[in-house]
């Protein structure tokens, strides 16, 4: 088993005494003062993420020639500069390799975030469909901080500069930050009003300490970017999304575009035109039971799936989670029980988000 | 009152046959913020070392186990509406049930606290 392997930040957890644990071969902090605590101070404040893990890849050339256009399920020509999107890079089964963001930078240039676990193989995967252009993984050299909490853009824009509150959300711009080239991107994974911020590695602990020195702004681990993003009802890759799942089971249909070309498209046709034999479904819990990958989901004395994330809101004081199940009790309503070894929780299928009062749209 | 600990890191505080139960501060710190507990019914007769009750943390799901035999002849039911209660006081207001001991010689199979502490520090 390789090492794991440390972002340009993790001194500073150490400082912070963070529960530093393995996640997707890095070691990460988990969390600080506490799950809950963190949580809560995204909701209300700003809090502060590493994010350096994740993978970033550079791409310069002519877009449709080189090949780029038709690597996602979405495209990318049309988006415009300035401006990113969510969607897949699949395999030929429709399976999802992974489920990433390009930021349009230029005519002639995007960037390609993806996560973690998977820089390699999606770098394989991306570099094989391509026959044009250039394409590097930056993700060593590049540091990423999330800012997020109704209170981020007050913060940011004093680190930053007020150009930052003109950002509509899923756009970003190119400026400096702490003097270097960096991007501001007004996306997240938490529900809130929120940036990502790109800028060299070696810049990234100053940044995280000019952040912490403001008391609106506490550091939270990837335990509490778990419930916040459960909380909207987000995917996780790995757990809710991976290669034996195609983002129709996943019901985000809404990010693959079948009017052009991409890798897994004839797979997505057809399961589209037969009918998806599973479903994801999101479902409340009506105690404060905690629903957890691989529990099994019941109907009516049957098993009919599987968990695949699950937590305690505290924002809905329940346990919530999602899981893939029989299409036919894929209704909202249902009413499901969910079960592991001699523990059972009732619980109804509903829509998502499950926490409709974030500061995301702000 | 006295006190002893199991390695499964309940504690128990005896005093006349009637012993009250939950688990250590160690315990509640390793499981984090704490979310739900499954107390025992009223009544529940169980043996020395068996599932007790239940407890989540946001992070996991734990049994808790009897530290001795006996009959459950209280529960402490501010625990429904606020389990953080045992991250606040896990060896004080956090307690969870109140036993009638079936047998007070069982407590030779427990720790003291110097014997727990030293426990614990073994575990790194």
């Amino acid at each position: 088993m390789e090492p794991l392997k440390n972002t340009p930040l993790c001194a500073e957890h150490e400082k912070l005494n963070a529960l530093m644990a393995p996640f997707g071969g890095w070691n990460m902090p988990i969390q600080y003062e506490g799950i809950i605590a963190e949580h809560r101070w995204c909701r209300e404040k700003a809090a502060l993420f590493d994010i350096c893990h994740m993978g970033e890849f550079h791409f310069k050339g002519d877009i449709v020639a080189s090949g780029l256009e038709d690597v996602f399920t979405f495209s990318v020509k049309s988006i415009p500069v300035g401006r990113s999107r969510y969607g897949f890079l699949l395999n030929e089964n429709g399976g999802v390799i992974d489920d990433l963001i390009v930021f349009r930078l230029a005519d002639d240039e995007a960037m390609v975030v993806v996560n973690a676990a998977t820089i390699e193989k999606d770098f394989a995967a991306i570099s094989a469909r391509l026959c044009g252009g250039e394409f590097r993984d930056i993700s060593a050299e590049t540091g990423k901080l999330d800012l997020q909490g109704p209170l981020s853009r007050e913060v940011l824009s004093g680190v930053v500069g007020p150009e930052i509150a003109a950002i509509p959300y899923f756009k970003f711009i190119r400026t400096k930050v702490l003097g270097v080239d960096a991007i501001v991107s007004r996306t997240g994974y938490t529900g809130e009003l929120g940036y990502e911020i790109f800028l060299p590695a070696e810049k990234s602990a100053e940044l995280w300490t000019r952040f912490l020195s403001d008391e609106r702004v506490k550091p939270a681990g990837l335990g509490a970017r778990d419930v916040l993003r459960l909380e909207m009802g987000y995917s996780l890759y790995g757990s809710d999304i991976d290669e034996a799942t195609t983002p129709l089971e996943a019901g985000l249909e809404a990010f693959v575009n079948f009017d052009k070309a991409f890798v897994g498209k004839e797979a997505l046709l057809k399961q589209r035109a037969e009918g998806v034999k599973r479903l994801k479904v999101a479902f409340d819990v009506t105690s404060r039971r905690s629903p957890r990958h691989d529990y099994e989901i019941h109907f009516e004395g049957e098993r009919v799936g599987t968990v695949t994330s699950g937590v305690f809101s505290p924002m809905l004081g329940c346990g919530i989670g999602m899981g893939y199940v029989n299409p036919s009790v894929a209704t909202l309503g249902a009413p499901l029980t969910i079960t592991h070894e001699k523990v059972s929780m009732e619980a109804t299928v509903v829509e998502l988000p499950f926490y409709r009062g974030g500061s995301l749209r702000s | 009152m006295e006190i002893y600990f199991t390695k499964e890191h309940e504690w128990v505080k005896v005093k006349e046959g009637v012993a009250l139960v939950g688990i250590t501060e160690h315990a509640a710190h390793q499981l984090g913020d704490v979310t739900f507990v499954e107390l025992p019914k009223v009544g529940k007769v169980v043996k020395q070392f068996e599932v007790l009750a239940a407890i989540e943390s946001v992070k996991a799901a734990s049994d808790i186990y009897a530290p001795v035999s006996g009959t459950v002849t209280q529960v402490n039911e501010a625990l429904e509406e606020r389990p953080e209660i045992v991250n606040e006081a896990a060896e004080d207001a956090g307690w969870m049930a109140i036993m009638d001991m079936e047998d007070p010689a069982e407590l030779q199979k427990l720790m003291t606290r110097d014997q727990y502490d030293e426990y614990v520090r073994s575990l790194g």
